[in-house]
């Protein structure tokens, strides 16, 4: 550029960068930020958009539930398993030597009251729902689901035991609205 | 491409002439399909390439009908699709059209890409033309899953939740990407929506790298089974008439193949599961992506981290990219190369296997024979072809193609 500019206003500064080569390396750059701050809206747009973000709670009545039954509850469109455990189920979920799992968390930091587990029911694999939830479901080695796509196994506190999911099935932020009630989310 | 106006002959038509001095297509497309200097010696194989551009154009024009009946709403698709092919005139045979023609696409493509394997098509000077080969088949693969998610069968939507979340194994932001992806906290209508839209998009973008694939071929002009240059005009014949014809005689013998499959077997490739409406609350008892899709889905599920085996998925198209520098023979065909050819035959075998365990589920013997295959996959490409471009003692080259292919009994220059 340097040896073109012979027109006057275009002075030169010695055989190097010249007050153009300035101009145009500002002006790029302040054109490219330009750009770049545009196309965020555009990749903001596709996230969760206000209307499905507002649909985020779901209020759950707990009384017909019984003890051993399960229940599957929408909210936000994934499932949430409820399940109403047995006394056998919760002494399972106890009993384990936490320090053998593949993502260690105790029971009791998974429940808000120990007889009521509540999880998402979705497979941390690849996103399946797990089977377990019906009495003829297969349930797996340790009283909890079973996931039929690529055969994860839960146990009866929905923390992984075998199989290739990473991580325990997710907890959902929910609280006890009365004895028998919450709300999820 | 640059033309040569001085070389060619004055057009006829003094229409076309006028147009052409003011828009050189004619001149263009005289050069680019008529004279084109190709090979003399191609066989069928270098039928693909026109083949895949064909099936393109039949894909692009039969879902521009599609689109014009289907809904693209999570809870109108499936019945929007039912209806295109009960109600709608000639719908069946939009939708068999559309259906089938993505697995023949990937049919040609894949024998198109190990053609180019055999003949070692990617070496130099042809790496860009190579690479960019990749991208349309990545393209292919994106377009391909969005479009399967269109009928919202049940398929669909279980093959898009499993495929979405393979984002969610990267650390951090994984769970944001996914979340991004759906537009909400589940596969449901934004992520249908933005589906769609994308499905009818790709196929231009795809098309642009075609282009961009044409203009690099064009630059060098084909290889050819014998993988040596072109060193004179007895190498070559122009592109029109000889591999016209030889490409429309390929075609036909295609479209025969295509609409029996079409006419007699329209749901041949497909999973009866995805006649069954989406539901987001209960998972099929088996997920299997489409057939094209089965070797990757293979890779994924070998390895037992779920991190690893989405990096590795997505590893064994991205090697394809660097297979120029990982093959260092000098020698392009593998009619030179014999102990290449074994292993490029145990290649081929290898990822049918890879195919075929990725149809079955993750048990038993399937597990061990999934990470063999694998394995061997990677090996194929980061070990063997680097080492044996240098142990292997190529068989003499021909001088020319001339040479080769008329056995010295036409007219032949010395070299």
């Amino acid at each position: 550029m340097a040896e073109t500019t012979n027109i006057p206003g275009t002075g030169h500064h010695g055989d190097g960068e010249t007050r153009r080569d300035f101009l145009v390396l500002t002006a790029s750059a302040l054109g490219a930020v330009g750009a770049a701050s545009v196309v965020w809206p555009f990749i903001s747009s596709m996230n969760p958009a206000a209307d499905t973000l507002a649909m985020s709670s779901t209020e759950v009545d707990l009384t017909p539930v019984a003890v051993g039954q399960s229940i599957t509850v929408v909210w936000q469109g994934k499932p949430v398993f409820i399940r109403h455990r047995t006394d056998k189920e919760i002494k399972e979920a106890e009993d384990v030597n936490v320090a053998e799992l593949r993502d260690p968390q105790t029971d009791a930091s998974r429940v808000k009251k120990t007889e009521w587990l509540i999880v998402v029911g979705i497979c941390t694999h690849l996103g399946c729902i797990p089977l377990g939830q019906k009495p003829s479901d297969p349930r797996g080695e340790y009283d909890g689901w079973f996931c039929p796509c690529h055969g994860s196994q839960y146990d009866s506190s929905g923390r992984i035991r075998k199989g290739p999911a990473p991580l325990n099935l997710a907890l959902p932020p929910y609280a006890f609205k009365t004895d028998t009630s919450i709300k999820i989310g | 491409m640059t033309a040569h106006p001085s070389q060619a002959p004055a057009f006829q038509n003094k229409l076309v002439r006028w147009v052409d001095h003011r828009l050189p297509v004619f001149t263009f497309l005289r050069h680019e399909l008529e004279e084109y200097p190709t090979p003399r010696n191609l066989n069928y194989f270098w039928n693909f390439g026109s083949l895949a551009g064909v099936v393109l154009v039949i894909m692009i024009a039969s879902g521009i009908f599609l689109a014009m009946n289907y809904t693209p709403n999570a809870d109108l698709a499936f019945n929007s699709v039912e209806r295109i092919v009960r109600d709608v005139n000639y719908g069946w045979l939009l939708r068999y059209i559309h259906m089938n023609g993505a697995s023949m696409f990937f049919i040609v493509v894949y024998i198109h890409i190990f053609r180019g394997l055999y003949y070692g098509s990617y070496k130099a000077p042809r790496e860009l033309l190579w690479m960019l080969g990749v991208v349309i088949m990545l393209l292919m693969m994106a377009t391909a899953f969005m479009g399967y998610v269109l009928p919202w069968g049940q398929m669909s939507f279980w093959g898009a939740t499993v495929i979405t979340n393979l984002f969610s194994a990267f650390p951090v932001v994984g769970e944001h990407i996914v979340t991004w992806l759906w537009g909400g906290f589940a596969v449901d209508n934004p992520t249908l929506n933005r589906f769609f839209s994308l499905h009818y998009l790709l196929p231009f973008v795809l098309c642009a790298v075609v282009g961009l694939h044409l203009v690099a071929l064009h630059q060098h002009g084909s290889n050819n089974p014998l993988g040596i240059d072109k060193k004179g005009p007895q190498d070559w014949i122009p592109f029109h008439p000889y591999y016209t014809v030889k490409d429309a005689f390929g075609l036909a013998v295609f479209l025969l193949i295509y609409c029996f499959l079409i006419f007699f077997h329209p749901n041949f490739f497909g999973s009866p599961d995805n006649y069954i409406p989406a539901n987001p609350m209960a998972t099929p008892a088996s997920i299997e992506p489409e057939w094209y899709f089965l070797p990757f889905y293979a890779i994924l599920r070998s390895l037992p981290d779920k991190l690893a085996g989405v990096l590795a998925m997505f590893g064994a198209i991205a090697v394809l990219f660097v297979l120029p520098w990982l093959d260092t023979s000098p020698v392009r065909s593998g009619k030179f190369r014999p102990v290449f050819r074994i292993f490029f035959w145990l290649l081929l075998a290898d990822a049918v296997i890879l195919g075929v365990v990725g149809a079955h589920k993750p048990e038993g013997w399937w597990v061990l024979i999934g990470r063999l295959s694998t394995a061997w996959y990677f090996a194929h490409f980061i070990i063997i072809l680097p080492i044996l471009g240098k142990l292997e003692r190529p068989l003499p080259l021909p001088t020319s193609i001339a040479q080769a292919v008329l056995k010295g009994g036409a007219r032949m220059e010395k070299p």
